[in-house]
C-alpha cells in the first residue's frame, strides 16, 4: 500500500532542473527540433502515436523530444494529453482497401495483382552499420518510375474471398458502435471489437514475444503473411451540424492480413482463417504481430482447442499487454513505501523473535 | 441533400487535409479579409478512428486523431464551418472562412480559384510522385527449383 508523503519540494524541483540539462546535452552540440524528430525518427513517431492512441506527428514528436527518447514515456505523455481533449465523436470505418499505398507485398502469392511494391523497407539490407552516415551527406532523390502509376491496389483478401478459400469478413452489423476500452472497463471474454483496440494500443515489445511464441509451437496456427500494405487513407466523419460526412483528414497506417490454416464444418467447406493487424504509421512489426495473437485470441470462436498457451489466454494478453499501465504498476515501486515497509519490518521482526524465544524455552526445557 | 452539398463536402474535406502553411500561404493571396463573428473559438479536440476488422469486417476503434474544429459567421450571416485534422486555430480559421465564402455565389468562383484548385492540385502532385517512387520498387521474384526436387 502506498501512503503519501510530505516535502521534498525543494529536491524534486532540483531534480527537475537536472533533468532538463540532462535532455539538453552537451551545449555546444545544436539542439535537436521537433521537425527532425517528425521527420527523421519518424519510425518513432509512429510507434508512439499507435501505442499512445493518438495520431498527431509534431505531438508525438514533441513528447519524444521531452521524454529524452524514453519511447515509454512518451507514449505515457500522449496518453496524458488526450485526456484533457474533448471527444468530437467516432468517423467512419477507413477503408484500407482503397489506401494509396507506399508499400504492399505478399509473402504468399507471388503474382498478387497489383504487384509486389517493396517501398521504404529495411527487408533485404545487410544489416551493416553505414558509416557514410556518421557524416552529414547528400541524400540520393528517390528513383521515380516512368509513366503513370496506380496508386490503390485490391487487397489480397478480396482477391481469395473471391473463391472462397478464405473466410470473408462482412460488417453485418453497421449501426452498432464498437466497444471502446478507454470508456469502459474490459470484461471478459471481450469481444474482437475490444480485442483489436487494446491490442492496437499495446505493446510492441510484449505483442512481439506473443506472437513468436505462436510461431514456436505455443497454439501454433501456421501463419502466412497474406499482405502487408502500408499508406495513407483518409478519415471521414459524418458531422451532425451539417448533416453529411466529410474527410477531416489523413493518416498513414499499416494493415497485415495473416492467413492461417484451415478451418471447415459440416456444412462449410475447409478454408484459410485469417488474423488482422493494423496500426497508426508505419509499424510493421508491430502490426504483424498484432495480426498472429489476434488469430490466437481467435481460438474459442474458431473451436480450436484451448491449450492453455498465454496467446491463447484472453484475460492474460489483454490485461498485460498495455505498456502504460504496466509502467505505472511496476515504477510505481519506487515511490516511497515507508509506512508500508515499517509495519512488514514490525512483523518480520516480531517473528523472528518468537522463534528464538521458542527456541530458547526447548532449550530450557531440555 | 442540397444541390450545393457535394461542392462543399468536397471543399471542407480539401481544407481538412491540408498543411497549416499551404493554406495560409493561399489565404494570404485573398485581397480583401472579411470581417467575421466567432460562433464558436477554435477548439482543439478528438476523433476516435475505426477500422474494420479483416479490413471488410466489424468496425473496431483503431485510436484517436486531433482536430480543431471552428464555426463563424459573415457580415452577411453566412455561417462558416471547420473540422480540420491537428491542433491548429489559424488553419481551422481559414478553413471555416473559406467554407463560408464559398457559399456565396459571388464568391464561390475566386474561392476556387485562389484556394481550392491549388489545394487540389498539389495534393495530386504530391500524390503522382509518392506513386512513381513506390512503382520503381515493384519487384518480380522468381522461385528457384529446390534441389531435393530435381
Amino acid at each position: 500500500m502506498y501512503v503519501a508523503v510530505k516535502g521534498g519540494e525543494k529536491a524534486i524541483r532540483n531534480a527537475h532542473r537536472l533533468l532538463a540539462k540532462e535532455r539538453r546535452g552537451d551545449p555546444d552540440i545544436a539542439e535537436i527540433s521537433v521537425p527532425q524528430i517528425d521527420g527523421q525518427l519518424s519510425l518513432a513517431v509512429d510507434r508512439v502515436m499507435t501505442e499512445g492512441s493518438l495520431y498527431d506527428r509534431s505531438l508525438a514528436a514533441l513528447a519524444i523530444k521531452q521524454s529524452r527518447g524514453d519511447l515509454i514515456e512518451a507514449i505515457f505523455l500522449v496518453r496524458a494529453y488526450r485526456t484533457t481533449l474533448p471527444r468530437f465523436g467516432g468517423s467512419e470505418p477507413i477503408e484500407t482497401g482503397s489506401m494509396t499505398v507506399r508499400r504492399r507485398i505478399s509473402a504468399s502469392f507471388k503474382d498478387v495483382p497489383g504487384g509486389q511494391l517493396l517501398g521504404p523497407t529495411f527487408d533485404y539490407t545487410h544489416r551493416l552499420i553505414d558509416f557514410g552516415l556518421a557524416a552529414e551527406s547528400e541524400c540520393p532523390a528517390a528513383e521515380l518510375a516512368p509513366g503513370p502509376a496506380e496508386t490503390t491496389v485490391p487487397s489480397i483478401a478480396s482477391i481469395l474471398g473471391n473463391e472462397g478459400l478464405v473466410e470473408t469478413e462482412t460488417d453485418h452489423n453497421p449501426s452498432q458502435p464498437p466497444g471502446d476500452v478507454t470508456s469502459d472497463a474490459l470484461d471478459f471474454p471481450a469481444g474482437r471489437d475490444l480485442r483489436l483496440q487494446a491490442l492496437a494500443r499495446g505493446d510492441e515489445g510484449f505483442l512481439l514475444a506473443l506472437g513468436y511464441s505462436t510461431q514456436r509451437g505455443y497454439a501454433r496456427n501456421h501463419a502466412f503473411a497474406g499482405e502487408i500494405r502500408v499508406g495513407t487513407v483518409t478519415v471521414e466523419m459524418f458531422v451532425e451540424e451539417l448533416g453529411f460526412t466529410i474527410a477531416i483528414g489523413e493518416i498513414t497506417v499499416t494493415e497485415v492480413q495473416m492467413i492461417n490454416q484451415f478451418k471447415g464444418s459440416t456444412t462449410v467447406p475447409p478454408q484459410f482463417t485469417r488474423g488482422y493487424g493494423l496500426s497508426f504509421g508505419h509499424c510493421e512489426r508491430k502490426a504483424m504481430s498484432m495480426a498472429l495473437v489476434d488469430r490466437a485470441l481467435r481460438c474459442r470462436e474458431l473451436d480450436e482447442d484451448n491449450v492453455g498457451a498465454p496467446a491463447q489466454d484472453e484475460e492474460f494478453v489483454l490485461s498485460h499487454c498495455d505498456n502504460v499501465q504496466a509502467t505505472g504498476f511496476v515504477e510505481h515501486l519506487k515511490l516511497p513505501h515507508y509506512v508500508d515497509f515499517q509495519s512488514e519490518l514490525e512483523l518480520v521482526r516480531r517473528m523472528r523473535r518468537e522463534v528464538t524465544e521458542r527456541a530458547g524455552a526447548q532449550e530450557a526445557a531440555e | 441533400m442540397p444541390p450545393n452539398t457535394e461542392s462543399r463536402k468536397r471543399a471542407m474535406s480539401l481544407l481538412a487535409q491540408a498543411e497549416e502553411a499551404t493554406l495560409a500561404a493561399l489565404w494570404g493571396r485573398w485581397p480583401a479579409k472579411p470581417a467575421f463573428d466567432w460562433l464558436r473559438r477554435p477548439e482543439f479536440g478528438l476523433v476516435m478512428t475505426r477500422g474494420r476488422m479483416g479490413g471488410t469486417g466489424v468496425a473496431f476503434n483503431l485510436g484517436e486523431i486531433t482536430v480543431t474544429r471552428c464555426a463563424l459567421r459573415l457580415a452577411d450571416g453566412t455561417v462558416g464551418l471547420a473540422y480540420v485534422q491537428g491542433r491548429s486555430a489559424r488553419k481551422a480559421e481559414i478553413a471555416a472562412l473559406a467554407d463560408a465564402l464559398g457559399q456565396d455565389p459571388h464568391q464561390r468562383e475566386r474561392v476556387e480559384q485562389t484556394i481550392l484548385a491549388p489545394l487540389a492540385a498539389k495534393m495530386a502532385a504530391d500524390r503522382d510522385v509518392a506513386a512513381a517512387e513506390t512503382a520503381a520498387t515493384r519487384v518480380d521474384f522468381y522461385t528457384m527449383v529446390r534441389g531435393e526436387d530435381v
